[in-house]
């Protein structure tokens, strides 16, 4: 099942500057996996070294944070459109 | 009702305020009882001084430490042309005063820190961040939480803007969204990635607009929301955004219980490994110029954009970082390579990338070629 992938801006220079990628999944964590495997160095933005997703990226299903739903296990259905919200900081400079 | 009275000239001045119902007389009085605290007279901080001021707030403190420099007018608007070379904080004062007399105007040139924080904050009712760099973004945000002070959030990067409310009573703070930073390095900053100067404006009256509401207690907050804007695409997306219970400052079991060292914090993180800094990948621009001089075999990579490399350029070859997957095997794994970019982040992770892909013999130029426009050339222009 084709879903698709919100890419923010800072990390667009790993995807072709693309933003946004679709990608065959039925899981939030299948999803994410298809991803790095289309773009490996997007890879280690996005999880640690054992694996784990990186604390400064949000996932968010449609409007709703993947820590609250089932986290990287949340069922994906057609149509549901995956965003990563990673950090900025930039403003007063 | 707020226990100040506002003089003809003041209701002349704010007629299109008191003229509406969500606002009237009682809301003009409590913006004019309110104070409100600026973290930062930059890009952000300008429109929310300026729409802040002219709207009527009693009472708005600003925190800067720098001063205006020709690359600032381009969207930090608070401050003119004329301004480049003085304090930030002394030109904002004069045009927030010159926008409206009637407003106090505190300026406190510091830097912010963990000593200095919590007693600024309690001197005003709202906060509002407009910080360019992780360690003040999770100080200011543990600093309002510990005194009780909304943070009227913003952040830009490029084209894309955030904002949101943190810190209120019930709702969630800045750690129940983000509880680490990124490590640095990882993303770049303005100086680096750019930035449309009118996304601050955008993002900056949002910050502005809530800060009004908050005061006068009208409409519903961005509180619990996280509102997302791509310039770009002029699209505005929200997300929601829970209290964390777990969350170490707000949560119900916090371990913060005081300000800590925020450097420290945003420095780099354990587990971070291939991000630290390794000295045999690196090269200054001192050492690269004494070795170009002596006709070393050096290869420049450029990873920087091409209208960047338009502006300057060092002859390097050219191949944007975003392309440098694809198009690797233009370079030689036997040659040595020296990586560059505008100020040394984009090249940090080009050098990365190269080291994985089994290149050895690849250096990262620390500052970049705007240290090369500073140390070395100083005729190359800076952007």
């Amino acid at each position: 099942m084709a879903v698709q992938i919100m890419i923010p801006t800072p990390l667009r220079q790993f995807t072709e500057n693309r933003e946004s990628v679709s990608v065959d999944a039925s899981s939030v964590g299948d999803a994410l996996k298809s991803l790095c495997t289309k773009y490996a160095p997007l890879k280690k933005h996005l999880y640690t070294d054992d694996g784990k997703l990186r604390s400064f990226v949000n996932v968010y299903v449609n409007d709703e944070d993947i820590r609250y739903m089932q986290k990287e296990s949340t069922p994906l259905s057609e149509k549901d459109v995956l965003s990563i919200i990673p950090s900025i900081a930039g403003g007063r400079a | 009702m707020a226990n100040v009275d506002l003089s003809a000239e003041e209701i002349r001045r704010y007629g299109r305020h008191l003229i509406m119902p969500e606002v009237g007389m009682e809301g003009q009085k409590k913006l004019k009882a309110a104070s409100v605290l600026l973290i930062g007279a930059g890009g952000l901080g300008s429109p929310v001084g300026l729409y802040l001021a002219a709207a009527g707030i009693g009472r708005i403190g600003i925190v800067d430490f720098d001063v205006v420099d020709y690359s600032n007018l381009q969207r930090q608007i608070m401050h003119s042309t004329k301004d480049v070379g003085r304090p930030k904080l002394d030109s904002a004062k004069e045009r927030l005063e010159g926008i409206n007399p009637f407003v106090k105007i505190e300026t406190h040139e510091l830097r912010l820190s963990s000593e200095n924080a919590l007693a600024l904050f309690a001197q005003y009712d709202i906060v509002v961040d407009g910080t360019d760099n992780f360690p003040t973004r999770y100080l200011v945000n543990d600093a309002c939480v510990l005194t009780g002070k909304p943070n009227v959030y913003g952040s830009i990067f490029r084209f894309e803007g955030q904002a949101s409310i943190f810190a209120t009573s019930d709702g969630p703070c800045y750690r129940c969204l983000y509880p680490e930073p990124p490590p640095p390095g990882l993303v770049p900053s303005c100086a680096e990635g750019g930035v449309l100067g009118i996304l601050p404006g955008i993002v900056g009256t949002i910050q502005a607009n809530e800060t009004v509401k908050l005061i006068i207690g009208k409409g519903e907050p961005l509180i619990g929301r996280l509102l997302l804007f791509d310039a770009l695409k002029m699209k505005f997306r929200e997300m929601k955004l829970r209290k964390n219970p777990e969350c170490p400052v707000c949560g119900s079991h916090r371990t913060i219980t005081k300000l800590i060292d925020y450097e420290a914090f945003c420095g780099v993180q354990p587990g971070w490994d291939s991000y630290a800094r390794e000295e045999q990948f690196e090269i200054t621009v001192d050492q690269l110029k004494m070795r170009l001089d002596r006709k070393d075999d050096i290869f420049i990579l450029d990873v920087r954009e091409p209208q960047e490399y338009e502006i300057c350029n060092l002859k390097g070859h050219l191949i944007p970082l975003r392309d440098l997957p694809k198009r690797i095997n233009e370079l030689d794994t036997a040659k040595e390579i020296v990586v560059h970019c505008k100020i040394g982040g984009r090249s940090r992770t080009a050098v990365e990338f190269m080291k994985q892909a089994g290149f050895r013999k690849v250096k990262n130029l620390v500052g970049g070629i705007d240290e090369w426009a500073e140390r070395i050339d100083p005729t190359m222009p800076r952007y």
